[in-house]
């Protein structure tokens, strides 16, 4: 017996809601779905901001002054795994993912609408429950990391909602995985090949292995974190003969494939972005690709960069060393790339370029003491300090976060049909740029004379220096007011942008702004060249 | 075209100049007090100079482009159609390739000068020979790693403190003092979360485990007071986990040691 459904009762608009209310229902509308990931993601970007400005407030004086020190470990803890889970990650991927991959593939929507529906609306009540445990008996306060012995012999049930709201943000992003490698590999157009697709494909194709391969072992290893918790089990608990490495190793097989989760979609925004204002091919298409595939099979080999100051042995550590390294090789062509990108262009300076650039600029120098940090003896100094914090936000602040903001002044107007205010955006851009800088900069000398990180207290003489980073962070609290108004005000009385403001040739411009419900009022077109400036 | 090489070369000896002097003479790290600062700080020295060279390259790339490229109000269309250039790309894929590769073997001659590629828990021999060489890492629980002729302490902490026991004379001591030029054994082991023993003045730094003891040896070069750092995050009190580690002359080590030292009981 066969079913038949007709396709026009299962997509039908009428069942849908209409207008603003989209937003808040069931919608199986990619573009829907992906301005609600983005949208979601941002309310906790703000969360996790205002608990980084409460870091840097109690920091800005030596004395444990601002919090009680437990409520200063919940904040950490619930800062790093906000901005990972709730912002970072569902913004490269589910939300630019979810709105643009359909177009690059020429498909009306992603391959399991459904799925993708689901994917997000886990996000919201996970990321309230974990934010809510923190009026239950307290956050989680053992860090992002969850390291054990100390998240079992932490207060329970912060620890316990933490593993269950992360678990729940991993299954979000491992449906979401799926859903990318399905739409990306069978729902191209007829016609289009996969040497065709735009950089952006690539870049998720790389992430969602990466998502699909690693998370489980997150989320194992956090079931038996539960276990060892509730049950008293001893898989990590020394006190029962357990092991907490096995329990660094497992989590870093994931966390650290994370750290490629956040940045190459953002690597394949930025090869969207590049071209289309500096009107020229992408450099080096082939290259790119390769790259992007190089860093997804190294990225999996690197996590014990992570334990070279915990039990490993030497000849591990040796190749850790040189496995991460090299991942620099990888990353280095497609820096070079996008500069020879720009190099005879004709550069449009708008926030949208000045984003990338920043990004260029900010990655390339975390990308160097990334190097350093892979070499063991550099790293047995500086492990767990505030040059490993510097470090890290250079790679997810200032490469990822800039190349969001980047994003949102390119799509605004294929979203909204809108301009933004390109001079709001660029008071944005120098604000960003400036505070970013002035934060975390200094940061790297604290940590190489002696600060440890997720400390609330420190030595006076950081004083001075620590007041500097403050600052920063105080600047890059500003710098979300004029981006906040120009929003506000642009997708009220915003110019207006036409179909196609920049000109571009990705597929996505090729249909009005914004986009009819099925992308194309007609047949998708085929997008053989997309990056085909100045031909 | 001649004209554009000599710029180039100016421009590249220039960013080698600024990169070679800022990390000559812009100092970054704390004073050196072990043996393996100064090992240390010549890795931190070269990775600092390639760092500066790549970056200060890169700014100037980006930026020069962005200045020299930019669209003019009167000009119109694209710019030139180059989708590649496949010897470009190989020569930026080889270069980095070597550079890596060549940080990758000096790191680990680092390293090996360091001590770290040791076995110390299997070779009791090879280390008693080897005692001149400093070993900042771990191995697993022995009992006979630790060289007869290096002090030894076994270090053990808690929340929020380090405590330093010291066998040979019998007592425990909050504060670690050393004497100066001699080698430190110590064996480290966590009563309850992981901690971590860090002396920044030493570069050195390990993880103190619970069930999994771990080796951390280090020499001492200059006399001073300096501070303990826990680095492994252990609770509320984390930031506060400090003790000192003083290094003394010979005699005054001595004095301490003898007016701490308990006799041994006899039962």
């Amino acid at each position: 017996m066969t079913i038949s459904i007709d396709p026009q009762k299962t997509n039908n608009e009428s069942l849908q809601p209409k207008g603003w209310l989209r937003y808040f229902s069931f919608s199986l509308d990619h573009k829907v779905i992906g301005i609600q990931y983005l949208v979601c993601g941002f309310l906790f970007y703000l969360i996790g901001g205002t608990l980084a400005s409460a870091i840097r407030i109690e920091l800005a004086s030596p004395m444990s002054d601002f919090m009680p020190r437990d409520v200063y470990n919940q904040v950490l803890t619930l800062h790093g795994t906000i901005m990972i889970f709730l912002w970072i990650v569902p913004v490269v991927n589910g939300a630019f993912g979810n709105y643009l991959i359909p177009f690059y593939v020429g498909a009306r929507d992603m391959a399991f609408p459904r799925l993708n529906a689901v994917a997000f609306w886990l996000i919201p009540p996970s990321g309230l429950m974990l934010v809510a445990s923190y009026f239950v008996e307290g956050a989680a306060q053992s860090g992002w990391t969850a390291y054990p012995p100390l998240s079992i012999t932490t207060p329970q049930s912060g620890q316990i909602i933490w593993i269950l709201s992360v678990l729940l943000l991993g299954g979000s992003s491992i449906f979401g995985g799926i859903n990318f490698i399905a739409t990306i590999i069978k729902l191209r157009r007829p016609g289009l090949k996969l040497m065709q697709l735009p950089m952006y494909c690539w870049a998720m194709l790389g992430t969602s292995l990466l998502v699909v391969l690693s998370t489980p072992v997150l989320a194992g290893t956090l079931i038996l974190l539960s276990f060892d918790i509730i049950a008293k089990t001893g898989f990590f608990n020394p006190v029962l003969g357990g092991n907490v490495v096995v329990y660094q190793h497992l989590f870093w097989f994931y966390s650290h494939p994370a750290v490629y989760i956040m940045v190459l979609p953002a690597f394949g925004l930025v090869s969207e972005i590049l071209p289309v204002h500096a009107r020229k091919p992408l450099f080096g298409y082939t290259t790119m690709v390769f790259s992007i595939m190089g860093i997804v099979v190294l990225g999996l080999v690197v996590w014990a960069h992570h334990m070279f100051t915990s039990g490993t042995p030497p000849w591990m550590r040796l190749f850790f060393t040189i496995a991460t390294a090299f991942i620099a090789v990888p990353t280095g062509i497609k820096f070079f790339n996008w500069v020879a990108t720009l190099w005879g262009g004709k550069i449009s300076i708008n926030s949208a370029m000045l984003f990338s650039c920043g990004f260029i600029i900010n990655f390339v120098f975390g990308g160097i003491t990334g190097v350093a940090l892979a070499q063991v003896p550099f790293d047995i100094h500086v492990h767990d300090t505030y040059f490993v914090v510097a470090h890290f936000h250079y790679i997810v602040y200032g490469g990822t976060v800039f190349i969001i903001f980047s994003s949102i002044y390119h799509w605004f107007p294929k979203v909204t049909g809108k301009m933004l205010n390109e001079k709001l955006g660029i008071l944005h851009f120098i604000i960003t740029f400036i505070g970013f800088n002035l934060c975390f900069a200094p940061q790297h000398w604290l940590g190489l004379n002696g600060m440890p990180r997720r400390v609330a207290e420190y030595d006076p003489q950081f004083q001075f220096v620590n007041q500097i980073s403050s600052l920063g962070a105080l600047l890059m609290a500003i710098s979300t007011i004029p981006f906040l108004i120009n929003v506000f005000l642009s997708v009220r009385n915003g110019k207006d942008a036409g179909d196609n403001p920049w000109n571009a040739l990705t597929p996505e411009w090729l249909t009005s702004s914004p986009p009819p419900v099925e992308n194309w009022e007609g047949e998708a077109p085929l997008v053989e060249e997309p990056y085909g400036y100045g031909k | 075209m001649l004209n554009k090489n000599i710029y180039l070369i100016l421009i590249i000896s220039f960013v080698f100049a600024i990169s070679f002097w800022i990390g000559f003479n812009v100092n970054l790290l704390p004073a050196e007090a072990s043996i393996n600062a100064p090992i240390y700080d010549e890795l931190f020295k070269i990775l600092f100079i390639i760092g500066l060279i790549i970056f200060i390259g890169m700014t100037i790339a980006v930026t020069y482009s962005l200045f020299k490229f930019r669209k003019r109000n009167d000009q119109i269309g694209d710019g030139i159609a180059l989708e590649g250039n496949l010897s470009l790309e190989i020569v930026w894929t080889i270069i980095p390739s070597i550079i890596v590769l060549l940080i990758g073997l000096y790191s680990y001659n680092i390293y090996d000068r360091m001590g770290g590629m040791k076995e110390l828990n299997h070779n009791h021999e090879m280390m008693s020979s080897n005692t001149e060489k400093i070993w900042a890492g771990i191995s697993q629980n022995s009992d006979n790693e630790i060289a007869i002729d290096n002090l030894s302490i076994e270090v053990s902490a808690m929340q929020f403190a380090f405590l330093f026991n010291y066998p040979e004379g019998n007592f425990i001591s909050g504060e670690l003092h050393v004497p100066v030029d001699q080698k430190v054994s110590m064996k480290m082991e966590s009563k309850d979360v992981i901690h971590a023993f860090w002396v920044p003045e030493f570069r050195i730094k390990q993880d103190i485990i619970p069930g999994q003891p771990t080796i951390l040896n280090f020499t001492p070069t200059k006399v001073g007071k300096y501070p303990i750092i826990c680095a492994e995050l252990c609770g509320p009190y984390h930031g506060g986990m400090r003790a000192s580690i003083i290094v003394e002359e010979d005699s005054d080590y001595n004095e301490w040691f003898n007016k701490n030292k308990k006799p041994e009981v006899n039962l």
